[in-house]
């Protein structure tokens, strides 16, 4: 039972950090546009991170999953479930980091952005020296809380009968008629977002030298 | 004298902000190391004088060089503004002081000093951190290289931004109310470098509300109220002697 539910949690890991590496800078990107002086790139952005958000990810996921199929006649075979998996999370919580993102850019002062004007900073010097570090440490305690979901949200990989930890649990359960598996599984989500939360309280401490 | 160019030139400017005419024809002169300070109410448009002086913002009509660069020229009423290349050299050629500082709060003070010119000038370090400790000193901020803006006094923020302008060898230095955000014992700190300055023949130009520092420091007050310069000239003409009622009334107001 245990190397079934670790192979599981190896899933579950990869899925997990796959989705932070695409989502954390596509957000940005994301957040960007959301924020363009370009009017019809403002809007479609917004567009997508209301859809993005107002729909779920299960429902994204099964669209992902079969869409190709059944819209384009694409048979993409039996390792697509993984793309359509990471793919989904990806683009799902890029939106959902985009907001956050924008909250911290759009929170700081005007004069930051004037100071570095002055002194000649370009556009993304600023934005990559003056701006981005301090929307870091503003967005901290609400990006924490969207990787901590995040955790949790993996087990959602089981409607495309990808085998991370949850979809393992379940199985083993129904075999074994056992509560047991879903205890095991459980503890090690906790465990596994405990260790989120670590990692979060020592980043926050670290950039706890300086406040504005 | 007359063969000496002034280091910027700022000509019968006006701006808007949404049919608000802020600025009515407004032109100043700054020649090589002179102190100018403008005084006036708030509203009269100092601020905004500077913002455009700065290239904070753009003005509507007039025309705006930097010693031999022409920054925006006016054409038929229309102020036309150069390329990206010439607001960027003009940009070296000025240092504005906030009156709000606007330190970079993530960054340690000589990091607040140091990295533009390290990474917009593109100088050599050891250069810069060699200028950047001889300012601290000169700001009496010995010893404070390693902490952070937020554990400093504003008078000591303050000094660190005009240390951080200073740091860019600015042929002119602007100063936006640099003593308006501090209390009566910092304002001194500060104005005594800003004096020392003088004395060491920055060309200045300060927007500010002490008028007994304008009058000691300044060899050239301008009066702006209602978007024009209403009087302008020595401190003993515009403070002393004022000719305009409107300068009178305000100065009447600042006295003690």
């Amino acid at each position: 039972m245990m190397s079934l539910l670790g192979s599981g949690l190896i899933l579950t890991l990869q899925i997990f950090v796959v989705t932070l590496i695409g989502s954390l800078p596509l957000g940005v990107i994301i957040a960007l546009c959301r924020m363009s002086s370009f009017k019809p790139l403002a809007w479609i952005t917004r567009a997508y991170i209301s859809f993005m958000r107002g729909t779920p990810l299960m429902l994204q996921l099964m669209a992902l999953m079969f869409g190709p199929y059944y819209l384009l006649g694409l048979e993409l075979g039996s390792d697509w479930k993984f793309w359509a998996c990471d793919i989904g999370f990806i683009l799902n919580y890029a939106a959902y980091f985009a907001e956050i993102y924008r909250s911290g850019i759009q929170s700081i002062p005007r004069g930051q952005y004037e100071a570095a004007e002055v002194l000649g900073y370009s556009r993304s010097q600023t934005f990559m020296k003056i701006v981005l570090p301090q929307v870091i440490k503003r967005i901290l305690p609400a990006m924490g809380n969207e990787v901590i979901t995040l955790v949790k949200d993996t087990s959602l990989a089981f409607v495309l009968g990808v085998m991370e930890m949850f979809t393992q649990a379940k199985a083993i359960a129904a075999s074994q008629v056992s509560m047991l598996p879903y205890i095991i599984a459980a503890a090690i989500y906790w465990g596994f977002t405990m260790v989120v939360e670590f990692l979060l309280s020592r980043a926050e401490k670290k950039l706890d030298y300086y406040h504005d | 004298m007359s063969d000496v160019q002034p280091l910027v030139s700022i000509r019968d400017v006006h701006k808007s902000f949404a049919g608000n005419h802020v600025l009515k024809g407004i032109t100043l002169e700054v020649m090589p190391k002179q102190v100018v300070a403008i005084i006036g109410a708030s509203g009269g448009g100092k601020s905004t004088l500077l913002r455009c002086a700065t290239l904070l913002d753009r003005f509507d009509a007039g025309s705006l060089r930097y010693g031999d660069l022409v920054v925006a020229e006016d054409k038929d009423g229309t102020a036309v503004y150069g390329g990206k290349d010439v607001l960027k050299e003009a940009r070296l050629r000025f240092g504005l002081v906030f009156q709000n500082y606007n330190l970079f709060p993530h960054y340690s003070v000589m990091k607040n000093i140091m990295d533009a010119p390290i990474n917009v000038q593109k100088r050599p370090r050891a250069e810069v951190e060699e200028q950047a400790r001889g300012l601290l000193a000169r700001m009496g901020l010995e010893g404070n290289e390693n902490k952070v803006p937020c554990e400093l006094s504003g008078g000591q923020q303050q000094r660190v931004s005009i240390a951080r302008a200073l740091c860019m060898n600015p042929e002119i230095l602007y100063f936006d109310e640099p003593t308006s955000a501090l209390d009566p014992e910092l304002t001194q700190e500060v104005l005594k470098v800003i004096r020392n300055l003088a004395e060491q023949h920055m060309t200045m130009v300060i927007v500010t509300h002490e008028m007994a520092f304008a009058r000691d420091v300044a060899d050239h007050i301008g009066f702006i109220d209602g978007g024009v310069i209403v009087e302008q000239g020595t401190p003993d003409q515009v403070i002393n002697n004022p000719q305009h009622n409107r300068t009178k009334a305000f100065l009447n107001r600042y006295e003690d």
